[in-house]
Formats: C-alpha cells, sequence, structure tokens
C-alpha cells in the first residue's frame, strides 16, 4: 500500500521540494531563530532556578516572627506635643507558637514547619572568641528547611544534649576538629561547654563562620526564652506561592509573616528583568523567523502563478490553493523547529562543555526539556501558519485567467 | 437543442466595466454546442477567441447574456460550483501545455482526478496509466514534464484534460508550437478521443489546414461570429 498524501499537503510537498533553495534557506532561519529561542530559554531557565535554588538553599521560604514592640501615646490629646522614640527590640518568642505551627502546617502549600530559637552569642576556645548566631532547633524538622545532610563534611547533622553542629570557618578560625570541645558564651552570662558532632559547609563564608546549632531546648535555655521559639521557619511546595502563603498566615496569625520573596526583593527584581529581555528576544526573534517565512511564501506565490491557474482550471478551488501555501508554511514551522531543538541542543552540549563553575563542574546541564521542545514546534508550526496567511490568500485570490496567461 | 453541451445566447464580455476605458471584446454571441461535435475556432488575433474559450471554460464570467452548460445555466451558480463544474465537466488543453513541472507525467493526469476527490487513489492511478497507454506514452509515466519533448508534452496534457471523462474539451492552439507532423498527431489523437468518448470539442487554431479537418468551423471576427459552417 503506498502511502498517498491529500491534495494540498502533497501539492504542498512538491512546491517546496521544487523551489529547493528557497526552501534551504527560509528552512535555515526557521532553524536558526527556534534554536536560539530553546537555546536561551533553556539556559535562562536553569540559570535562573539554580540562581534561586542556590538563594533559598540557606534559607526558609516563609519565616514567621512576632511583632516588633513599639510605643504607643499614652493619651490622644492632639494639643500635647510628644515625641515617641522607637523602641529597643528584645528576643521575645513567638505566641501560642505550638498551635500558629499547627495552623500553618494545615495551610494548603506548605510542606514544612520548622521551630528555631535564635540569638547571638560567642563561641570562645582558649584566648580566641569569635560572635556567632546561636540557632536552637530540631535537626529533623530543620532539615525540611535547609537540607544540612547535603552540606556536612565533616559527622552528621544531629543535635543532642550538648552536641552542636557548627561551620567551616568558624572551624577553622577556633581550630576546632570533630569531637572538640567549644564554649559558648551569652551577653545574659549564661555559658555552656558544647561537643562539635558536625561541621558544615553551606557554600557561603559568612554562615559558615556564624551558624551553630543546638538542640531547642538548649537554645531556649541559654537565650533565657523557655518553652519559647523566636521563629517559625517554613517550607512550601512551590516556591513563587511563597507570598501569597505567607499573606494569609499574616492574615491569620497577624504577626510579622516574611516570604524569601520579600527578603530577596531585589534578587525577584533581576530575575524578572531578565525574563523580561529574555521574552523581547524571543519576539524579536519569532517576528523576523515570521517576516522570512512570509517573504519567501510571497516570492513563492508569484513564481507559482502558472501552477496555480493550471490546479484553478482543473477545478481546484481558491480554499484549496489557500492550504497549500498554509501548509507550505506550517511544514516550514514543524520542521525548523525539529531542526531548531537538535541545533539548541549541540549549543547545549557544546557551551556547558566550556563555560564551568568555580569547581570545574559545568555551569548547566547540557539537557532540554521535552516540553521546551513540544512549546517550540507548537509556537514555530503556529508562526509558520501565521506567516503564510497573507501569501496563501494571495494566492487564492489569483484569477486563474491571469495566472495561466503570464 | 436537448442534447447541447454548452449553448451561448447572446453573450457579451466587455473589461473593466464603468470605466473610462470600457472595451467590450464579444458582443452578442450565440452559440450551442452538441454532445460529439468537433469544431475549430477560428479568427485574427484579438478577435476574441481566447476569451470566448475560457468564457466557456468557466474561468471567466461573461458580462450579459447567458452561458449554459449540460443545460444548466451558469449565471445561478454560485463560484463554488462554478470551480466543481469546471473540474468535472471541462478538459483543457493550452497552447504551452501547462503541466506541473514538480510532478510526473502520471501524476499530472491524475491531478484533476486528485483534485476531484481529493486524494490520489488506485482508480485515478489506473485511468491515469490508461491514457498514457492511449497517447503512447506509458513508458514515460514517471518522466517530469521536462524531460519529455514538446509532442510528448501536450500528449500528456491531452491526456490529462480527459483524466474525468469529460463532455467538453476546451483545446487553445494545442498544436501551435509544435512542427507540422507533431501537430498531426496530436490533432489525430484528440479526433480519436473524441470519437470513442462522444466529448464535444471546441479546437482554437490559427491552422487552416487543420480546421479544415473538423466537423465545423466557427469564425470569429471583432467579436462576432462571421461565419458557422
Amino acid at each position: 500500500m503506498k502511502l498517498r498524501l491529500p491534495f494540498a499537503p502533497l501539492v504542498a510537498l512538491r512546491f517546496l521540494r521544487e523551489g529547493r533553495m528557497q526552501t534551504l534557506l527560509i528552512l535555515a532561519g526557521t532553524t536558526g531563530g527556534v534554536a536560539v529561542i530553546v537555546f536561551l530559554t533553556q539556559l535562562i531557565t536553569q540559570l535562573q532556578a539554580q540562581i534561586v535554588d542556590r538563594v533559598l538553599g540557606t534559607q526558609p521560604h516563609v519565616v514567621i516572627r512576632p511583632l516588633e514592640e513599639a510605643n504607643r501615646r499614652a493619651f490622644d490629646d492632639p494639643a500635647s506635643a510628644v515625641v515617641i522614640e522607637p523602641r529597643a527590640q528584645r528576643l521575645r518568642s513567638v505566641d501560642q507558637w505550638e498551635s500558629i505551627a499547627r495552623l500553618a502546617a494545615a495551610m494548603p502549600g506548605v510542606t514544612a514547619v520548622s521551630p528555631t530559637v535564635t540569638g547571638p552569642a560567642f563561641a570562645v576556645r582558649g584566648q580566641a572568641n569569635k560572635s556567632v548566631a546561636l540557632m536552637g532547633i530540631d535537626a529533623e524538622r530543620y532539615r525540611r528547611i535547609v537540607r544540612m545532610e547535603e552540606y556536612m563534611v565533616a559527622g552528621r547533622f544531629a543535635v543532642d544534649g550538648t552536641r552542636a553542629v557548627i561551620g567551616s570557618e568558624l572551624a577553622k578560625d577556633l581550630g576546632i576538629r570533630l569531637e572538640d570541645k567549644l564554649r559558648v558564651a551569652l551577653p545574659n552570662g549564661r555559658d555552656e561547654l558544647l561537643q562539635v558532632g558536625g561541621i558544615f559547609d553551606i557554600g557561603n563564608k559568612d554562615l559558615n563562620r556564624r551558624w551553630v546549632f543546638v538542640t531547642l531546648p538548649l537554645g531556649q535555655s541559654l537565650l533565657d526564652l523557655p518553652g519559647g521559639v523566636s521563629n517559625l521557619d517554613l517550607t512550601v511546595a512551590d516556591i513563587f506561592d511563597a507570598q501569597a502563603i505567607a499573606e494569609r498566615l499574616q492574615g491569620a496569625t497577624g504577626l510579622t509573616v516574611d516570604s524569601w520573596m520579600q527578603t530577596n526583593a531585589q534578587l525577584l527584581a533581576a530575575l524578572r528583568n531578565q525574563t523580561v529581555s529574555n521574552n523581547l528576544i524571543r519576539s524579536f526573534v519569532i517576528l523576523i523567523v515570521a517576516l522570512g517565512i512570509a517573504s519567501v511564501l510571497v516570492v513563492s506565490v508569484v513564481q507559482k502563478q502558472k501552477e496555480i491557474g493550471i490546479l484553478r482550471a482543473m477545478g481546484a478551488s481558491r480554499a484549496m490553493i489557500l492550504q497549500v501555501f498554509l501548509i507550505q508554511g506550517a511544514l516550514v514551522g514543524a520542521v525548523g523547529s525539529i531542526l531548531g531543538s537538535l541545533l539548541a541542543f549541540g549549543l547545549l552540549n557544546m557551551f556547558s562543555a566550556i563555560y564551568r563553575n568555580a569547581d570545574g563542574s559545568p555551569l548547566f546541564a547540557a539537557e532540554l526539556e521535552p516540553r521546551f521542545i513540544v512549546l517550540a514546534a507548537l509556537v514555530a508550526t503556529g508562526v509558520g501558519l501565521a506567516s503564510a496567511l497573507i501569501p496563501a490568500r494571495r494566492a487564492a485570490k489569483m484569477d486563474p485567467v491571469q495566472a495561466i496567461r503570464s | 437543442m436537448s442534447d447541447a453541451v454548452i449553448e451561448l445566447a447572446g453573450l457579451t464580455k466587455a473589461y473593466n466595466v464603468g470605466t473610462p476605458v470600457e472595451a467590450e471584446v464579444l458582443h452578442g454571441i450565440d452559440l450551442s454546442l452538441a454532445q460529439g461535435e468537433f469544431a475549430a475556432l477560428i479568427g485574427p488575433s484579438g478577435s476574441g477567441k481566447s476569451t470566448l474559450l475560457n468564457i466557456i471554460g468557466l474561468l471567466e464570467r461573461p458580462t450579459g447574456g447567458r452561458l449554459s452548460i449540460g443545460g444548466r445555466d451558469t449565471a445561478e451558480l454560485s463560484e463554488a460550483e462554478i470551480t466543481a463544474l469546471r473540474g468535472r465537466s471541462i478538459g483543457f488543453v493550452f497552447q504551452f501545455h501547462h503541466l506541473l513541472p514538480a510532478f510526473s507525467a502520471l501524476e499530472n493526469v491524475m491531478m484533476p482526478a486528485i483534485i476531484a476527490r481529493g486524494a490520489p487513489d488506485d482508480e485515478a492511478e489506473a485511468t491515469a496509466l490508461q491514457l498514457l497507454d492511449a497517447v503512447g506514452l506509458k513508458a514515460h509515466a514517471h518522466k517530469k514534464p521536462a524531460e519529455l519533448s514538446g509532442g510528448q508534452q501536450q500528449r500528456v496534457a491531452i491526456a490529462r484534460a480527459l483524466a474525468l471523462r469529460p463532455r467538453l474539451i476546451l483545446a487553445d492552439e494545442p498544436t501551435g508550437n509544435l512542427d507540422t507532423h507533431t501537430a498531426d498527431d496530436i490533432f489525430a489523437l484528440l479526433r480519436e478521443f473524441n470519437r470513442q468518448t462522444d466529448c464535444a470539442c471546441l479546437i482554437v487554431t490559427h491552422d487552416p489546414r487543420l480546421a479544415a479537418r473538423c466537423d465545423r468551423t466557427i469564425r470569429l471576427v471583432d467579436g462576432r461570429i462571421a461565419a458557422d459552417c
């Protein structure tokens, strides 16, 4: 059984095959355009995801804190001149934190809640002392906020009794190795001898120097906050839902609730600007490809005048002629998108081999998400179809007599 | 006349109607062609032969008068119906063969059937092969038009015109650019098909020798029929 194409695709294919050079050029243009779009999209998506991942690797998506304390006017007499001094914020617990934690955990989109008590302290060893942030946590729960186990360079991320986890910079500064002792002293006069059970390297020197993890009860007693926590850290399923969830929580609890999107507003703005410029580039490339397809097809319609006239004389309707040229546009788009995706894959491979991180790992993975290929195919075919519209209508309108005579 | 394939009554054609350069090229043509008739349409250049042929072939619409094909008044038909009627009942043979260069001889002959039925099928291929055999080109069925001689191309064009067994064949100087010997062959071929299928043929020609071999000669001068015998 022979493969027999219907009229319109059959003639469209033959016309494309007949105009070899033109078809090749238009196909090369479309391929290049699709490759640029797919490559850029894949690259930027990956790099943005990496940046967000890196930023969120060391911070919770949402943080719940107590409201700041503020001084109020004792009496409302507007005639009295009053200077209200801002108040110093002391370390306070989140009121009713256990019920608030349950409320947060029950909120759709929230995947983890971890109570933390944190305050300033000094790490002291011999004559040396360093200012650190004491973090009282429940290791199991905290792990679901920051994937600490991925950052461990020695020992495990577990706190228990007086066993603590510190960063690699602090360990280096104080000459501490695993299982060594370390004293923490607090401004309130309390102190405690800790045993280092784990050392992490989170990829940020400042945090490596400052974070000292201890158990929640130890943190509470050292910071004079028995039974209390200074903040609740949350992880959400979709990081870009964080702001909405934070707002809902704020409404429900009346506490201060910040999402990573607020704390990293500048980063987010930068990412957004990058997306805008990427969209701009993509739009222009699409426009140029569309103009290319349209101009080649316009020329092709003029060249094929006689053939169009003959087909019309043999009973082909205007609609059939219209289809012939629309299909040509769509075919160029579809084939161009396949070739373009392949080219983009090649480019990704090449550039991931060239551009590497400081540690020698590739800056981005040489992989192409199938959804981008599908999207590119749809867009390119649609653009091909759309840009064929004007030439195709011109072909369909052609007077067969004029066409045959010319 | 009940068996008239085409019937023209008071048919006129003007170009640029309503503008200062309006020009009427056909002034009231009365003409009918019966089934199986083999007629020549002759006349000097500019007499309106091609225009008349195009109107009969439904490629152009008349300005006035009546044109019936197979008893149907074409004035009532929509654009789509006209196109369908043209494809089904009229076969064209042009002066310069007008084959589609991108398709083989066989595919060119199949094309009217492909258009009429939407896609190629076995029947169209069988008919096309038969027709190519009849015009003596079965061996060249898979060649492209460019690989054929002028006479061969015109034979393919005739085979194509016959593909859907039309009731009417319109030929515009089918032998115009061929040598005498080849022209005779092509003419003989048309005549043979005319006898076999009983289709009406209207052939525009400049060649008085060929016109003399037709059943009927219609002479057009300045957009009017000057002689019909």
